[in-house]
């Protein structure tokens, strides 16, 4: 198990190489130049020039990617075009911001996704079922960006219950440690801080999760209809356990293998696909970063997140694999 | 960890959220007695060093953190003195002595004198000054290019040297460029100087989390009377519906570029205010005259060795001054102005503002008259017109909110007089490079003012030094050198009465030759909650939020 951790570790050395390359050549094809982008309509060809100069960009590409990859081995990921800021650390503020949207998302997919599946799956073609799976299809079809602004306009402007966006209170006082702003306000005991933050991860964290949780509905409901068929749960009916038994601790549990996969798969996406999510939210992550930076043909804070996201889907896949393991005794790695 | 106590752990956190989600008593302002404004802004600033920015947002921060040596009248773009108490020019106007203000501290302590002002110019002009390399100064070359130092004359006054006379270089100094930093804070921080940025304004700069916001507290030791907010928070929001949404439930108390779709839902709500009034801006319709020249010695000027040559995308109907006027006649800009700038502009008939000196009120703009435009036509040798193509900016920019509607309802104008456009759209940095080098028949584009001076239009517009291939900014190539020479000479003239005139017959000219169709100069819009008081929009849109206070 160990080795074949290491083993699929070490593969991301080539993945991110692989990943790198096609970032920085497609960036490149894209049409636009960050000099014009910066100076607008102001443009003098001295400015233009100086510019190019400074950030390598009048180097052919094949150079400019020597140029960065031995940078990168410095452990060096450049400075931005646009704001001069090291390229690590303006993802790095931003990172915490995205996972704990993540994991919240999640969080709520799960919770919400698993058990309407199982619901749905023990009263097949009832009322609930149907109600269950509805709603199901209606959030894989809901655009994020409207479910986002339609969540505000109840929850914040006519209830009043839950902020319309941002991170805290800005008038609380805060205090920033690891940057998860969660983890922060618990371990310098600071309530109001915790209370505020988490009302304001509340609403993002539910128009973020409703694709994800609706995914993780039908999958569940599926594989449990499945399971329920099966020989073993009849046999285990037939010994007179409980119907709670069968169904939460055996049929469950056979469930899960192909309910873990969709949730892995869907938190590598959703740290991706946070983008419109933070943009309606005004969340500071890291899909906001990734767009602007996009706008200005920010080159090297592009690659830089691209290659976050990279990592980040690679691990996520990792530990989905290895979670397996735990549910499904039979499956082994070797 | 077990399954079970996972399951608990979520239950207890989803218990922990829903519960929140009720608490809101729980929160509010920890001292109640602070008076705190916070602004929703539409992006982040980039950097904090005013001399090295080009962008709104970071500007917005730094005008309440930095001070020039001269800045404007609150509601104009007259110049009165601030970190310079006075100045003297010289008979030539080529030297202009400043004395300044003594007792000004920074926020970090130090003492404001003449070698600050000296190291805020220098490091920007100066290519061996120790941090010339820590910025790219873009608007240096742009605006002060005719600067040749900065001296020191004694503690307590400087003299700055130009190259050439610029009746427009007092405007200029009120510019956020050559705002006053704080030379022992940039020795201190050295290349990471612009995110600590420290000046000598109302406000001083506390915290900056990236894309969330920026707090500000008020300067205590201020040398003007300390201002009435306590802190000056700007919370980046950059949908326009929930920055609306924030200002409505009281997170925020004010907000930029209110979506024009809302305006009548602001007017409505008595919690809320508008305010409104014309920018310094001007968007056209940009028509390729057909000659540029290239600049090929790169002093920006036209001279006698570098001949006049057709544009890329030379026309022979568009060439034609009467195919122009008919153009001009074709196009209804009351109801471009009233339907896709939703009202918040006025219809412009001139290249500039209305409120700037040299403004020619006598000219009558050409009227919505598709019958005079096909007689024009027909006269041009054209009766059954001709086709050619439009190219239209991809984003959104201050003086044209939305350009491809506008293209769209140009393209309908100009068929009805039989002229067939096909519209063209490409990425703005694109798009920018190719419409200064002249490969457009016709294009939308437009300018925001900088300094509130004349000669930052017309010179930077419409000039035929302006028409040079590659970096033009008179995209409509249309070189005219008595144009150019009035300009020139406007540029010349301190008296203001005689700078006037020279604008005001170039604008005869440029009038005449239906280069451009000026189309609208767009308000700037702001909203604040009703009970904010004291903010003044300013002509340039700037943002300073000394005066203001919440009731």
């Amino acid at each position: 198990m160990r080795w074949y951790i290491a083993k699929r570790l070490a593969m991301l050395v080539p993945v991110m190489l692989g990943v790198s390359i096609i970032a920085f050549s497609l960036i490149h094809l894209a049409p636009g130049d960050p000099a014009r982008t910066m100076l607008g309509e102001r443009a003098t060809q001295e400015q233009l020039n100086e510019i190019r100069e400074k950030y390598g960009l009048d180097k052919p590409i094949y150079v400019q990617y020597g140029v960065w990859l031995n940078n990168i081995l410095h452990g060096d990921l450049g400075r931005s075009i646009t704001t001069h800021e090291d390229v690590a650390k303006e993802i790095g503020e931003r990172f915490p911001n995205t996972m704990e949207l993540t994991i919240a998302a999640m969080i709520f997919a799960i919770i919400v996704g698993v058990f309407a599946g199982i619901i749905s799956a023990t009263k097949q073609y009832s009322i609930t079922d149907y109600t269950f799976m509805g709603i199901a299809l209606f959030g894989i079809s809901m655009p994020v960006f409207w479910l986002g602004i339609m969540l505000m306009m109840i929850f914040g402007v006519v209830l009043g219950w839950l902020p319309i966006g941002g991170r805290i209170d800005l008038l609380i006082p805060f205090q920033r440690v690891t940057g998860f702003m969660v983890v922060d306000s618990i371990i310098t005991g600071n309530f109001p801080a915790l209370i505020s933050v988490l009302r304001h991860l509340i609403l993002p964290a539910v128009a973020l999760g409703t694709i994800p949780m609706a995914m993780i509905a039908r999958v569940s409901r599926s594989s449990m209809l499945e399971v329920l068929r099966q020989d073993f749960i009849r046999t285990e009916r037939a010994k007179g356990l409980s119907e709670r038994i069968v169904i939460y601790k055996h049929a469950v549990r056979s469930a899960m293998v192909p309910v873990v996969t969709v949730i892995g798969l869907n938190f590598g996406l959703l740290l991706a696909g946070a983008i419109l999510t933070e943009t309606v939210f005004s969340w500071p992550g890291i899909g906001r970063l990734v767009v602007n930076a996009v706008y200005a043909r920010d080159y090297p804070l592009v690659v830089g997140c691209i290659l976050v996201f990279a990592i980040a889907f690679v691990i996520v896949n990792l530990v989905t694999d290895i979670l397996y393991t735990r549910i499904d005794p039979r499956i082994q790695y070797e | 960890m077990n399954k079970g106590k996972v399951g608990l752990l979520a239950i207890g956190l989803c218990v922990i959220m829903v519960g929140a989600s009720f608490s809101g008593c729980v929160e509010g302002p920890v001292e109640a007695e602070e008076m705190v404004l916070i602004f929703g802004s539409s992006g982040d600033a980039k950097r904090l060093d005013p001399a090295d920015v080009t962008d709104g947002e970071s500007i917005q921060r730094m005008d309440n953190m930095f001070e020039g040596l001269v800045e404007y009248e609150p509601d104009s773009t007259e110049i009165k003195p601030c970190l310079a108490t006075s100045w003297d020019t010289s008979e030539d106007g080529l030297n202009i002595t400043f004395n300044l203000r003594h007792d000004v501290k920074f926020h970090d302590g130090t003492d404001f004198d003449a070698d600050a002002v000296v190291f805020s110019f220098a490091r920007q002009y100066d290519t061996t000054h120790a941090y010339h390399d820590y910025g790219e100064w873009a608007y240096w070359g742009y605006m002060f290019g005719d600067v040749d130092r900065m001296e020191k004359i004694n503690d307590y006054a400087v003299k700055l040297v130009l190259k050439r006379t610029n009746a427009a270089i007092m405007t200029s100094l009120a510019m956020f460029t050559v705002c006053i930093v704080s030379p022992t804070n940039a020795e201190q921080w050295g290349e990471d100087a612009f995110k600590h940025p420290v000046g000598t304004g109302p406000f001083k700069f506390v915290e900056w989390v990236k894309d969330d916001h920026i707090t500000l507290e008020a300067n205590n030791d201020y040398w003007r009377e300390t201002p009435k907010l306590d802190k000056l928070i700007f919370r980046v929001i950059e949908d326009p519906s929930a920055r609306l949404m924030a200002l409505q439930t009281k997170e925020i108390q004010g907000m930029e570029y209110p979506d024009p779709s809302s305006f009548d839902a602001i007017e409505a709500d008595s919690d809320l205010k508008l305010l409104t009034q014309p920018g310094m801006n001007v968007g056209y319709l940009a028509i390729n005259c057909g000659y540029g020249y290239n600049d090929t010695n790169e002093n920006g000027a036209h001279d006698s060795d570098e001949p006049w040559v057709k544009t890329p995308a030379y026309s022979e109907p568009l060439a034609n001054k009467k195919v122009r006027q008919a153009i001009s006649h074709a196009i209804d800009k009351d109801s471009i102005v009233d339907n896709l700038y939703k009202g918040t502009a006025i219809v412009a008939k001139n290249g500039m503002p209305p409120f700037m000196l040299g403004y020619n009120d006598d000219i009558e703009d050409y009227s919505y008259d598709p019958a005079e435009a096909t007689k024009l036509l027909t006269e041009a040798g054209y009766p059954n017109g001709f086709t050619s193509t439009l190219w239209v900016m991809p984003v959104s920019r201050p003086y044209m909110f939305d350009p491809s509607k506008i293209g769209e309802a140009i393209q309908g104008y100009l068929e009805a007089v039989d002229i067939t456009v096909e519209i063209y759209q490409v990425d703005w940095s694109t798009y920018l490079e190719k419409t200064e080098a002249g490969e457009h028949p016709m294009c939308l584009l437009g300018w925001s003012g900088d300094n509130g001076d004349p000669d930052n239009f017309m010179n930077v517009l419409y000039g035929e030094n302006a028409c040079s291939i590659g970096t033009a900014g008179n995209v409509a190539f249309y070189n005219n050198s008595r144009v150019q020479e009035l300009l020139s000479d406007a540029l010349q003239t301190y008296d203001n009465t005689e700078r006037a005139n020279y604008y005001e017959e170039a604008q005869e000219i440029l009038h005449e030759s239906a280069s451009h169709v000026y189309l609208a100069h767009a308000n700037q819009n702001i909203v604040f909650t009703s009970n904010v008081h004291g903010y003044v929009l300013h002509p340039t849109s700037r943002k300073f939020f000394y005066p203001v206070t919440i009731e």
